[in-house]
């Protein structure tokens, strides 16, 4: 297969990225004809831009340009940083999976426990026999580029009825800067389970770096998963990340996302109610300030009958940031008795700051009950001057009522433990403001 | 000195002057009434005293203790000592009472100087004063104002007033939206926390609220103007024969 197909300087750099970075990729030669496959798809199609709907208010070829080369394996200060980073951001009681510029270091994660609770093995492992993990029904040219250059990742197999009693913490690490990284995960959750999956993104002082993530979710019958991403990036950062979840009967599945962080990010989700009798809460937060920008774009998908999902999410946003909700709840012909809400709101804060919300329903069934609703505004004179007058400096009733804003997102978390480590994170943002 | 003078203020709002030159002095310890009737600048007056934005002093001064209240942001001027009790306490979806009432104590006791209250020491301080004041501890739990009746809220009021120990209270309209008994309760609290040491100012329509919060001197206020002070019985005689007499004299 010949790579090398685009004429212009940034096509040829995009070939280089492949070429050079193929020999340090893991699996078998099928494998690497899988990533050659998804490669040619993503060079087809190139970086998403506005002329694609689905990218529309989040052009990463005017945003971001190019991909920058793949980073080099961690060496020992690397190594020592992110151990300093994993100290700072590891949840209390919490078995912890570490990727280090999207390699797994074994030495800073508990692999033993995990072996033996949650059928733990690396990316790496897995693609010396299979290559099903890259493959997706995606025509996403990012989701392409991952499933090309994916270096590692954790893949866990709950087993059924298997009740995890602590959280499972996935926590990216960058330590390169001007360096990619690419990660694939898998959890496959059994019939009856518990567990709570964390993943967390941050950086051990590198500043312009670029993630490209996804996981792909399957939930049994019956189980009870919660799953938390925070994303808590470099402010120079870009982290695209891509997350598919299909969920079993009688399911309660509870998602959040928080963006504190990243010059340029997004969380594509794509969630398939799959099995009756369901409940998905999924709720999300960003926080935004300075130029960055942060993209939520969610895909529920109702399948079959009797399932109710429920979305909260708010932005906060200052300065010149610009934050972009997308969520579309799609009923299929079969899904009769679909309960279906959304809900985005967005708090801005200077008179630059920017909001796209583009809530979407598509019913195809007749006897649903499903609604959404957007609002965007400011913070609230009379409120802000009731707090002011019992003594709160400006910045700090702004703080209280921002709290207030995201809080009823937050407050979908049910473990107290959790709601507080993410209260944590927002405050440290509010921290950073003042 | 005196703990409050207002000298010949001049208040707009847009392009309309509501305070046309207004002067009050109010002494530590003591009860003001100021009455009057709709429009005629008292709760202007209130705001402009606790630097609500949206009005332009164009002349005149406010001073507290002898130091000018309009050079300082409101929450300095909290932090001086100066309380309102609002009218209408706006609600707070998603801020706890009990940590608005922390996060505003201790920010008014780091502006002094002061070190800041413990979590238990704070608890310990917050139930004693709401058990005196008759308040549940439920409603600590909710957020701020939200749900509450208007007696609940007026209470809540009085009890941040409890806690804040302000030197001077200016109480807007305590009487609107309360029934008798809502309003007995209220007055008996801010009664309970008039000292030597803190003076009240009670801004107010009616004579009734007077029956429970008993005056030192009554001001009538008139297009922007106190018009006449006297005694706890200029209120009665208001009530006997309304404001138009002083309209007229404004």
């Amino acid at each position: 297969m010949n790579v090398a197909v685009a004429k212009t300087g940034k096509g040829r750099a995009v070939s280089d990225l492949f070429t050079s970075a193929e020999g340090r990729l893991p699996g078998s030669s099928a494998v690497t004809a899988v990533r050659r496959e998804a490669f040619e798809t993503y060079e087809r199609l190139g970086l998403p831009h506005r002329r694609i709907e689905e990218w529309k208010y989040t052009d990463l070829r005017a945003l971001v340009g190019e991909v920058l080369p793949l980073a080099a394996a961690p060496d020992a200060a690397a190594l020592k940083r992110a151990a300093d980073a994993v100290k700072a951001h590891a949840i209390d009681g919490a078995h912890k999976l570490v990727l280090v510029d999207g390699v797994l270091a074994a030495d800073l994660s508990d692999v033993k426990a995990l072996v033996a609770e949650a059928g733990f093995k690396t990316l790496r492992e897995t693609l010396e026999k299979d290559a099903g993990l890259l493959r997706t029904a995606s025509t996403d040219a990012v989701i392409a580029l991952n499933a090309a250059m994916a270096t590692d990742g954790v893949v866990l197999s709950i087993a059924d009825g298997a009740k995890l009693s602590a959280p499972i913490q996935i926590i990216h690490i960058a330590t390169a800067a001007s360096a990619s990284s690419f990660t694939r995960s898998q959890v496959t959750i059994g019939n009856g389970a518990r567990v709570t999956i964390v993943e967390t993104f941050v950086s051990a002082d590198a500043k312009a770096y670029q993630v490209n993530d996804a996981i792909l979710v399957s939930v049994g019958d019956d189980a009870d998963v919660a799953h938390i991403r925070l994303m808590d990036d470099a402010p120079d950062a870009v982290n695209v990340s891509s997350h598919f979840v299909t969920i079993g009967a009688n399911v309660k599945f509870n998602f959040f996302n928080m963006t504190t962080g990243a010059a340029v990010s997004r969380l594509q989700g794509f969630i398939t109610l799959a099995g009756e009798g369901s409940e998905l809460s999924a709720n999300g937060v960003n926080l935004l300030q300075k130029t960055e920008h942060g993209d939520t774009t969610l895909v529920v998908d109702h399948a079959v009958p009797n399932c109710v999902s429920r979305e909260v999410f708010r932005a906060v946003i200052d300065d010149r940031a610009h934050s972009v909700f997308q969520g579309r709840i799609i009923v299929r012909p079969d899904a009769q008795k679909t309960d279906g809400k959304m809900m985005t709101r967005a708090l801005l804060l200077s008179d630059e700051a920017e909001a796209d919300n583009k809530p979407e329903l598509e019913i195809f069934a007749d006897d649903v009950s499903c609604g959404h609703g957007a609002t965007a505004g400011a913070l609230d004179d009379s409120l802000l001057f009731y707090l002011k007058a019992r003594g709160l400096p400006e910045k700090q009733a702004q703080a209280l009522l921002i709290q207030a804003f995201v809080g009823e997102a937050i407050e979908q978390i049910a473990d107290d433990g959790l709601r507080e480590h993410v209260i944590g994170i927002a405050e440290r943002w509010l921290e950073r403001r003042q | 000195m005196a703990l409050l003078e207002v000298k010949d203020l001049k208040v707009r709002v847009e392009e309309r002057e509501i305070l046309h030159g207004l002067t009050l002095t109010v002494n530590e310890g003591e009860i003001h009434a100021i009455m009057g009737p709709n429009g005629s600048g008292k709760s202007t007056l209130s705001h402009v005293i606790a630097g609500k934005p949206g009005y332009e002093v164009t002349d005149g001064q406010i001073l507290f203790r002898g130091e000018d209240l309009l050079e300082m942001s409101p929450d300095m001027r909290a932090a001086k000592g100066v309380f309102l009790a609002f009218q209408y306490p706006v609600e707070i979806p998603g801020v706890a009472t009990m940590n608005f009432l922390r996060t505003a104590l201790n920010a008014q006791r780091k502006a002094r100087g002061e070190d800041e209250f413990s979590t238990p020491d704070f608890l310990r301080k917050v139930r004693e004063v709401s058990k005196s004041l008759n308040i549940p501890q439920d409603m600590l739990k909710r957020g701020v104002n939200v749900g509450f009746s208007g007696g609940e809220k007026k209470r809540n009021e009085v009890l941040q007033m409890a806690l804040f120990e302000p030197s001077l209270c200016i109480l807007d309209e305590m009487d609107s939206g309360l029934d008798i008994d809502a309003l007995r309760i209220a007055a008996d609290g801010v009664n309970a926390l008039h000292s030597p040491k803190r003076a009240m100012v009670v801004i107010t329509h009616y004579q009734r609220l007077l029956n429970y919060i008993v005056p030192d001197v009554v001001h009538v206020m008139s297009k922007g103007r106190v018009v006449k002070s006297g005694g706890k019985e200029l209120a009665l005689e208001l009530e006997a024969s309304g404001y138009a007499q002083f309209e007229d004299a404004a």
